[in-house]
């Protein structure tokens, strides 16, 4: 069974009042271990619900919300569900709740009830895996938004999770902090096999992903390798989504008659493509 | 800048009174202010103002700092000796007017100021000397014998720790929609008093709107961090009491003797 797994999801918030909305509608998903998803959406396509979904910090309406095996329904296995994915939230600041960065990270081992000694190990090395072992006295506000997103990984990491949900981790981010965040995030994937689940509207941020899931008003309308995704150009754009801007031009010339692969998704496959 | 205040008053360092453990400074803080108030000797005043002098000595804070702590209050020790030594009756030493001054106005004016000074010093120790996270702490563990009793101990400190946190990003905040109501043509610096406080609307509203929505997203926060209060919580920096507190509750205790004689 894959590690995360969504049978027939669907979420109403509100339900049976007059604000009643259903922001999911019959999602089935399935993401295996050490595999890491990009979930593309618009405002309001359900994709930040979905996330919710992964910590059961939302439960399902209707269907089933399988995570590492157990059922978020099942109020007993709630805290290991909780401890196996962590979230990472839009906003950095009103997710660190200690006045000190080593405090903060600390803050989910100590709710395990982990003994002091390993508590903390795991933060030092939460620290030094996003590379912020520097910082660790520091008071949050001190620090940039792209710090501050790195603080709240490394206090997933010292839960010792591993699957990481990030719920749009960048929107409020300068470039540079979004280059921080995501090149921290590549790392753990690929340096620790660590299951990312990265919802996004930068296409950019999806490139990398193994599998690229679009959500459009609460439904998952399509799913593949990126490549095979942003080569839809023009569905994309129907969804109310770009594609990068290589893969834009690629499919433009493509319909003016310029023979060039489907797959072309960066700046340089595209120069290469042309220069052939 | 707003974003410039600290909280409280600490001040950072490395010394004996630093390293002493938040709770025993706490208890013994609490016996000393009780003992201030109980001698009426001057030989234990002497020793009390020595021991204060002393302590103010080892944790290495300027004393300037010190004497800072007890400007606000200026005002209300210097009518305090004014009161005593004008209302106090016994042998005169001087007539101004209608007031007389006595010996023992003098005396007993001179008294009382020491003891609010003496009470203003040692307490402005215990927070130069403690951070306000470790106050925090020593608070919840203190407190936690009462949780038997409905106090919630856990649950006051969890509030002091996320206000602590908190403090400086809503300052943050304020500032910018001051000046973002400023850039809009709002005027925070003059005209009336009932003019300025109607100019502190629109900055209020927006900032108590953000506040509830950070709470809202901080208690999420929290529940994936899989919060759920004190109950089996452990900590990293667990306080731990040490051979110097034992030394300071042992040398405290042969002060209180003293001063059990000396009245």
């Amino acid at each position: 069974m894959a590690f995360i797994e969504l049978d027939h999801v669907s979420h109403i918030y509100h339900a049976g009042t007059e604000n009643e909305h259903q922001a999911l509608s019959d999602v089935s998903l399935s993401i295996e271990e050490g595999e890491f998803v990009a979930i593309l959406g618009t405002n309001g396509s359900g994709k930040s619900t979905l996330a919710k979904h992964l910590n059961a910090l939302l439960l399902p309406t209707r269907g089933t919300c399988r995570i590492a095996g157990y059922d978020t329904c099942e109020e007993e296995d709630l805290w290991k569900i909780r401890q196996e994915v962590s979230m990472v939230f839009q906003n950095p600041d009103n997710q660190i709740i200690a006045a000190v960065v080593e405090d903060d990270v600390a803050f989910g081992p100590e709710n395990l009830g982990m003994p002091p000694e390993t508590i903390r190990e795991n933060v030092h090395r939460a620290l030094e895996a996003v590379h912020m072992t520097r910082f660790r006295k520091f008071a949050p506000h001190l620090l940039s938004g792209g710090q501050k997103q790195r603080v709240a990984i490394a206090g997933a990491l010292a839960m010792q999770t591993h699957c990481l949900v990030l719920d749009e981790p960048t929107a409020m981010l300068d470039p540079q902090g979004r280059e921080e965040v995501m090149t921290t995030v590549r790392q753990l994937h690929q340096e620790r096999g660590m299951t990312i689940v990265h919802i996004t509207h930068f296409m950019e941020e999806a490139v990398d992903a193994d599998r690229i899931v679009v959500m459009d008003q609460g439904r998952l309308v399509v799913q593949g390798k990126p490549r095979e995704i942003f080569a839809q150009a023009d569905r994309m754009k129907d969804l109310g989504l770009d594609v990068p801007l290589a893969a834009e031009l690629a499919s433009q010339l493509r319909k003016k008659g310029v023979p060039l692969p489907q797959s072309i998704l960066t700046d340089e496959e595209l120069v290469a493509a042309l220069t052939q | 800048m707003l974003s410039d205040i600290t909280i409280g008053q600490f001040f950072p360092g490395d010394s004996l009174l630093h390293r002493l453990d938040p709770r025993t400074k706490i208890i013994l803080l609490f016996f000393f202010l009780v003992a201030i108030f109980a001698v009426s000797s001057a030989a234990s005043y002497a020793l009390l103002a020595g021991m204060t002098f002393a302590l103010i000595l080892v944790s290495r804070v300027p004393l300037r700092m010190m004497l800072r702590s007890v400007k606000p209050l200026w005002w209300i020790i210097l009518f305090t000796f004014l009161i005593h030594l004008f209302s106090t009756p016994g042998e005169e030493l001087a007539k101004i007017w209608i007031f007389t001054v006595t010996w023992q106005g003098l005396a007993q004016g001179f008294l009382v100021c020491l003891r609010l000074v003496l009470l203003i010093l040692l307490s402005s120790l215990l927070t130069f000397t403690t951070s306000p996270l470790k106050l925090t702490d020593a608070m919840e563990r203190l407190l936690s014998p009462l949780r038997r009793f409905g106090v919630p101990a856990h649950e006051l400190a969890m509030m002091m720790t996320i206000a602590l946190r908190f403090v400086p990003t809503l300052i943050e905040e304020t500032d910018r929609i001051m000046k973002a109501q400023q850039s809009r043509g709002a005027d925070f610096s003059e005209g009336s008093i009932l003019n300025r406080l109607k100019a502190l609307v629109p900055i209020l509203v927006p900032l108590f709107l953000s506040a509830f929505r950070r709470a809202d997203e901080l208690a999420m926060a929290m529940e994936a961090r899989c919060y759920r209060g004190g109950e089996g919580r452990t900590q990293m920096k667990a306080l731990q009491v040490t051979g110097i507190d034992y030394i300071a509750c042992l040398f405290s205790l042969g002060l209180f003797v003293v001063l059990a004689f000396l009245r």
